[in-house]
């Protein structure tokens, strides 16, 4: 019935491993994965060649790999999984910071979407693992966590999912754009954010991201605006090509 | 035609000049209030039709309380009122309550919608709320020629039809457009303007509801001041305030809406108020589309400039500038002007100061030297600053800083936004402390206003300057400085894990760069220092000959003796610190200003090197002065001031004992 149960464990490791590398879908080479997992670099060919089949990944020898669209959605759902499970282990449970990473591994792979959800609002929306990573966006067709919290009552199935992949935009790059989608966070900020024209549809397009975890400014109907990084880290758009206007 | 000016504050008219004073008991009298986005101009039209003089700049939130002046016109005597920015009516911040209920409960005559003409769709998701409220609006398209520069150009006309209401263009700055804007103001009172009401309606779904709650309103016959289709509105956008007051009237009609917004988030798969904000904004978009032509222009000169400052490496550098510039300018103009005043005033020599001739020649003496003192070493110091200050202020470079600057912040609880408050604490900790109201939370706010009593406000530099500068050298006095800022650095990280609340991220509007005129510069500059020649001149004058008399009448001698083993022996300073001190915490320039009484002015005869240092040292941190402690107190109790101040005093205290311990090494 659900698709992530058919898929190996070590399948959503690799995936999750190359998302942590590259968030943004950048080419992660093989000798990065081999460090990071351990595992001796022929061992990861093999299993990027097996992903490149399963089309959740583009392979090229030598040179390494890129996440494919849905091998993104798939690394995000796991790596959202681990952290938020990591976020619970280390807020509710009291666990101690150096064991939260193994026991959320462990965790991840058969966590279900409805228990994710209320995972998420159990914590409240979190942004970020305890590690100060963020957490991936939710795949649920909501708008904002408002949204998700009012359509309580409704399931992960009822609801539905998004095809798209969203990006945040601080992952966006300088003089891109986006169409907002999803604003994650308490209702105060949304308000603030609708009130100065991010509202969910409009163009936004990245001005400039500042270094070491620095605010975004942003251009929107006509007025730049600068948003923090947290901020900033929590409105997700759909990515837009430039049409030269 | 009869135009007069008359303000609330102490200002002048100077645009228009008043002609006949005499007819003032006919005129008609008319309620203005002026109210719109942050930073689009309001503040300069208020000063431009009143001859006030209140502060502008090109930041937003300025404008933190409502300010009030008069303007006589065309038989009118009008009262204008200044509202603070806002961007919305919702209810998350104090300013958006004030200027609501202001303009609700108020009534004035006439709204002025004050409209920054570069940004109109932003700008007109306000006045679509201005008009919800319904309430007579003129929209005032400013700032034009800005718009233009960035190829945009606006068609009032179609604007004047889109919206129903009155349109007028102006460049406030230069005083183009106010007229014909006071003209419509009169001419939209005396009914000689059509005006076709237009209301704003937002799609079916939204639109049919809020029918229906305004109908069941009005059939209740509910009270509520507020018109009730805008009531209707705000029940559906879940606003908190509002569905307080509705409930205490009809329980009914609150549950009627948040069935009816659930119904909404149904259908749209949204919030409800996030699909009203939304509908809400496309509607400025129509209306913004059909009134505004945007050409394709070449890149600015400002919009260059904005790259640079937000730039990666040279954003910091620019921040850099600004931050410590603004003091290295204050320490190396100013030094220089003291030097030559100093010069000019080489004819006051006092008779040895001390205990000698009568009690009315020695207060003579203290007030003399009060007054050359106040001359030669403050005036010199405040004046550049000031006019550095007012520059940096008008150009919009602090919303970079802000921008590049709130990583740091970040480290002791705040965020870039509260950085303009402490680069304004520079100047002088009131107002500075005023300004923190641009934050969001309370804790944000008294973590910023804790970082700028220890700001190395204008009194501070004049001690440092006065004391260390002129008798040490410059060195140690810029050691102060960085000691200063590092204690507000290690000191925010402290307090940062005691003060409990939330804190936000930033959200801050940046506005295009402008060129600051030199007569604003100028006018800020007098008003900023015109208190310090009116007000504390004087005081020093008096309270110079006043402490003098004290000291030879032997009041002061118990006191300082009482203080002894702090000022002596913790701190190794000499035995009149002690009364230094005391008398210090009301304004720290007199600490300066004391030893120049008692010993005249060359100090060096009296204090070692080591006891400059430290004297200065203490000076800068160990209370927030009296005004300070006073606005503190008013804005966030007694409590929290009295911790800060103690905060400040152990600091000191425990840095100053430190200081003397290791300088005593060197020297």
């Amino acid at each position: 019935m659900n698709e992530s149960s058919a898929i190996s464990k070590n399948i959503e490791e690799y995936l999750e491993i190359l998302y942590k590398l590259s968030p943004n879908g950048e080419q992660v080479s093989t000798s990065q994965i081999s460090e990071n997992l351990k595992i001796s670099p022929a061992s990861v060919t093999q299993m990027l060649k097996k992903l490149a089949d399963m089309k959740y990944v583009e392979y090229s020898p030598y040179k390494g790999a890129i996440l494919t669209d849905t091998g993104l959605k798939l690394a995000k759902r796991v790596t959202r999984k681990h952290r938020l499970l990591e976020r619970f282990l280390c807020d509710v449970l009291k666990i101690k910071k150096n064991k939260i990473h193994q026991q959320a591994c462990e965790m991840e792979h058969s966590l279900s979407d409805d228990a994710e959800r209320a995972l998420c609002h159990l914590l409240e929306q979190p942004n970020k693992c305890p590690g100060d990573n963020v957490i991936p966006e939710c795949d649920l067709k909501f708008t904002s966590c408002e949204e998700c919290l009012i359509q309580k009552e409704e399931d992960v199935e009822e609801v539905g999912k998004r095809n798209q992949n969203l990006v945040s935009i601080i992952d966006l790059k300088e003089q891109k754009k986006g169409k907002v989608s999803f604003i994650r966070g308490d209702h105060k900020v949304i308000r603030r954010l609708l009130d100065m024209g991010i509202t969910i549809g409009a163009i936004i397009s990245v001005m400039k991201v500042a270094p070491l975890c620095g605010p975004v400014e942003v251009a929107v109907r006509g007025s730049k605006l600068a948003l923090g990084h947290d901020i900033a880290s929590n409105v997700f758009v759909e990515a837009v090509e430039d049409e030269g206007c | 035609m009869l135009i007069l000016v008359e303000t609330s504050g102490k200002g002048k008219g100077h645009k228009y000049r008043h002609r006949n004073r005499g007819k003032n008991r006919n005129l008609k009298h008319l309620t203005i209030a002026l109210a719109g986005n942050a930073n689009v101009g309001k503040s300069v039209i208020f000063n431009e039709l009143t001859g006030s003089n209140q502060i502008v700049g090109n930041w937003p939130g300025k404008t933190i309380e409502r300010a009030e002046g008069k303007l006589f016109f065309n038989g009118y005597d009008v009262d204008i009122i200044d509202l603070p920015g806002i961007y919305s009516f919702s209810t998350f911040s104090m300013e958006e309550i004030v200027s609501r209920e202001y303009i609700a409960f108020e009534k004035p005559d006439v709204v002025i919608n004050v409209v920054d003409a570069a940004v109109l769709e932003r700008n007109l998701f306000f006045t679509m709320q201005l008009i919800e409220l319904e309430v007579p609006i003129i929209v005032c398209i400013n700032q034009i020629d800005i718009a233009k520069q960035k190829g945009i150009v606006i068609d009032t006309d179609k604007l004047q039809a889109a919206l129903g209401v009155p349109v007028v263009a102006t460049v406030a700055v230069r005083g183009e457009g106010l007229h014909e804007l006071m003209d419509t103001v009169i001419d939209y009172v005396e009914n000689r303007i059509e005006t076709r009401k237009n209301e704003i309606r937002y799609g079916f779904e939204v639109e049919k509801r809020v029918d229906m709650l305004s109908r069941l309103m009005v059939s209740k016959n509910l009270d509520l001041k507020y018109p009730y289709r805008w009531i209707a509105i705000k029940l559906l956008e879940n606003d908190p305030e509002i569905i307080k007051l509705v409930e205490n009237s009809s329980k009914e009609v609150v549950q009627k809406s948040y069935e009816m917004a659930r119904e909404i988030e149904e259908i749209h798969n949204e919030p409800s108020f996030s699909v009203i904000a939304s509908e809400r904004y496309s509607l400025a978009n129509q209306i913004t589309a059909g009134a505004q032509v945007q050409s394709e222009i070449k890149i600015s000169f400002s919009e260059r400039l904005d790259r640079l400052a937000t730039d990666r490496v040279f954003g910091y550098v620019i921040s850099a500038i600004v931050i410590g510039g603004l003091l290295l300018w204050t320490f190396v103009v100013g030094n220089f002007l003291s030097g030559l005043l100093t010069e000019a005033f080489g004819f006051f020599q006092p008779v040895d100061p001390q205990v000698s001739g009568t009690l009315s020649a020695i207060i003579w003496n203290g007030a003399v030297g009060g007054l050359v003192a106040g001359i030669t070493l403050i005036i010199p110091f405040v004046i550049p600053f000031y006019i550095m200050l007012s520059a940096i202020e008008n150009s919009g470079i602090l919303t970079r800083v802000a921008f590049m600057m709130d990583t740091a912040m970040h480290k002791i609880g705040l965020h870039g936004k509260a950085l303009i408050p402490l680069i304004l604490g520079y100047g002088c900790n009131v107002p500075a402390i005023d300004s923190t109201r641009i934050l969001e939370t309370r804790r944000e706010r008294l973590l910023a206003a804790f970082a700028i009593t220890f700001a190395p406000c204008a009194a501070r530099t004049i001690v440092i300057l006065g004391l260390v500068a002129v008798f040490v050298n410059v060195w140690w006095a810029l050691a102060l400085y960085v000691i200063d800022l590092l204690v507000i650095f290690l000191l925010g990280r402290i307090a940062l894990k005691v003060v409990p609340g939330e804190s936000t991220g930033l959200i801050m509007e940046m506005h295009s760069f402008k060129l600051p005129t030199l007569s604003i510069i100028a006018k800020q500059t007098w008003v900023r220092t015109k208190s310090l020649i009116y007000l504390v001149l004087p005081i020093y004058i008096f309270g110079t000959a006043f402490i003098q008399a004290l000291y030879v009448l032997g009041i002061l001698e118990p006191i300082s003796n009482a203080l002894a083993p702090l000022t002596v022996w913790w701190l190794g300073l000499p035995v009149i610190a002690g009364v230094l001190l005391i008398f210090g915490a009301i304004r720290k320039e007199f600490i300066l200003l004391m030893l120049v009484a008692f010993y005249g002015t060359n100090l060096a005869l009296v204090l070692t090197p080591v006891q400059f240092i430290v004297l200065a040292l203490v000076a800068i941190l160990y209370l927030p002065c009296a005004s300070t402690i006073a606005v503190l107190a008013r804005e966030f109790g007694w409590k929290s001031a009295g911790m800060i101040t103690a905060a400040n005093f152990i600091t000191a205290i425990v840095l100053g004992g430190i200081a003397f311990r290791l300088l005593s090494l060197i020297y």
